[in-house]
């Protein structure tokens, strides 16, 4: 695991929903080294932090990496201002992506801006792949097209009812890992839905990988502001999310920690 | 090219560029981007004598031209640094610098002893922490506490001591005199000023630690002012710190009266500043026919 940092050309713009956006970048040494679950910290100019975004899409062959973010704040309201041609100051790929097992059936389970992580899962899965992606209404939903192209199962669920499945994520989980069964789940998405996918998952005996965020720092491991309560071999300690994660195992990860 | 060394408490420095603690871990975070041996030193990652596992999140909140943060100096211990991170710091790195922190004397004490048969080639005594309940700044508030401190670790080590003192007294040249007195090499300022935000929406602190310590471009002028205080106040060499960001700053550190400078928060913004700020040195250095930084420190006009 490498990671650079340097400015870089945006190729590719477009808008997903309002508020969010799809960045992709030229970076052909990042994106040689990036992995599926992977994040950077993005300059937002003008402000103290870097902003931590996760990777949607990895293109080694044509050297990109693909952004997709909502605007939450003055900061990503700043990066989301950078167009096709302007230069974005990128740190990446940071952290520890998805383990994803060969062959096998994964669940991906995304809620609202914790989906675009998911998409390379599809990319690399293809049909072994079951995206179950929930958003809060119509005009929230993004990405879900583009796990189909790659060839997953999707099914989407609003909390509205507008489209899909009307409920939470974890009811269309449940029915699949009891009809169709998986070897691996992975989420990503606000704190409520990943617990309630992890209990899910404990009460069927699957594993579950885990996508976390937490208000961070540098970004490589070196402040230690970005913690999140883990147990390992029996011992409860503060890993970091940025460099022990953002990706983690939920058997070690102690929610309410 | 200009010889940016620097000597502090009879040590040789390459360049006044130190990494500061906390902002760096123990100098293996950044080796993807740069060689350790391009700064002129290391401060390592706060650490007391047993491993200590530090404050509920959030940790960090932003703020204009700067950060809080609320570690509560969360680390492995002296015991697991000696072992584990020292040998590779001493082979890649120039200046190791070990930032030691303690809650009562005998932690600080314990902590000196342990690296005083180490390879670590100075202490940096953390007197300064505003995140920890007990310990950390309530050594460094008062000239008493500060003194006793600073008078034991030295009676435990024969390393150069370095005193980090806080900005958040009265008079910082007071404290800067007390452990002068008590046999401090040099002291390093300013540590983080205390700080709060408040989340409207929900009325709760960002921090978890509800209150922690500012840092970044917002506390220069602060940093700058305590380090022209103390360094008419003491003979000892300062190391200055607190929002340096660019080369600029670091003249403007050593007019005031700084020997070398700590970068911190900067780093988080770019991890290349510091070699920005070394190589803008050497470049001011060149441009105005400056031999030696020893020339500009303290060299202030005031009026």
């Amino acid at each position: 695991m490498s990671y650079f940092c340097d400015k870089y050309t945006i190729v590719e713009k477009t808008t997903l929903a309002a508020g969010i956006f799809s960045i992709t970048v030229k970076c052909p040494e990042m994106a040689k080294a990036a992995e599926v679950g992977q994040f950077a910290n993005i300059t937002a100019e003008g402000y103290t932090l870097r902003r931590p975004i996760s990777i949607c899409g990895i293109d080694k062959e044509a050297g990109t990496l693909r952004f997709v973010f909502e605007v939450r704040g003055k900061g990503t309201e700043v990066i989301s201002r950078a167009n096709v041609g302007d230069t974005l100051d990128i740190l990446g790929p940071l952290g520890n992506g998805f383990k994803l097992p060969q062959g096998r059936k994964i669940i991906a389970v995304g809620g609202g801006i914790g989906v675009p992580p998911l998409l390379g899962i599809a990319k690399e899965c293809a049909s072994d792949c079951t995206a179950v992606l929930g958003f809060r209404s119509y005009d929230r939903i993004i990405l879900d097209k583009e796990f189909e192209k790659y060839g997953a199962n999707v099914a989407v669920c609003t909390d509205d009812g507008t489209v899909g499945f009307n409920g939470l994520v974890t009811v269309p989980l449940e029915n699949t890992l009891k009809n169709v069964g998986a070897d691996l789940v992975c989420a990503c998405g606000p704190e409520p839905m990943i617990k309630a996918v992890v209990a899910v998952c404990d009460k069927m005996n699957v594993p579950c990988q885990v996508s976390l965020e937490q208000r961070m720092g540098c970004g490589v491991g070196a402040c230690v502001v970005c913690s999140c309560m883990t147990v390992r071999n029996g011992e409860e300690y503060y890993a970091r999310v940025c460099k022990d994660g953002p990706v983690f195992d939920s058997k070690e990860v102690k929610f309410n920690g | 090219m200009a010889d940016l060394s620097v000597r502090i408490a009879g040590v040789e420095f390459p360049n006044p560029v130190i990494a500061a603690s906390g902002t760096y871990g123990n100098g293996e975070c950044y080796t993807d981007l740069y060689p350790l041996s391009r700064l002129g030193g290391v401060s390592c990652k706060g650490m007391t004598i047993l491993p200590k596992m530090g404050n509920v999140p959030p940790r960090i909140a932003e703020t204009p031209s700067g950060i809080l943060n609320s570690v509560g100096l969360q680390n492995h211990g002296v015991e697991a640094f000696i072992e584990y991170y020292l040998p590779t710091l001493k082979e890649e790195g120039n200046v190791i610098i070990a930032n030691v922190a303690g809650a009562v004397l005998d932690d600080y004490i314990a902590a000196a002893e342990a690296l005083d048969a180490s390879d670590v080639d100075m202490i940096e005594l953390n007197i300064s922490c505003p995140n920890v309940k007990a310990g950390g700044a309530t050594w460094g508030v008062t000239c008493e506490g500060a003194a006793a401190v600073t008078k034991a670790v030295r009676a435990a080590t024969s390393k150069p001591l370095i005193v980090k003192l806080t900005p958040n007294v009265t008079s910082i040249t007071d404290i800067a005199k007390a452990v002068e007195a008590e046999g401090a090499d040099s002291i390093s300022l300013i540590n983080t000023l205390l700080g709060m935000r408040i989340d409207i929406r929900n009325r709760r602190p960002i921090l978890h630690n509800n209150v922690g310590g500012l840092s970044g471009p917002a506390i220069f002028p602060v940093a700058v002012r305590c380090v022209w205080q103390c360094y008419n106040a003491v003979k000892i060499p300062i190391i200055g710190m607190g929002g340096i960001s660019t080369w600029e700053d670091a003249v403007e550190m050593m007019l005031a009266g700084a020997s070398a400078i700590q970068i911190g928060t900067a780093i988080f913004t770019d991890p290349y500043a510091p070699l920005k700020v070394i190589d803008g040195l050497a470049e001011y250095m060149d441009k105005n026919g400056i031999k030696s930084l020893s020339e500009i420190v303290g060299q202030v006009k005031p009026w």
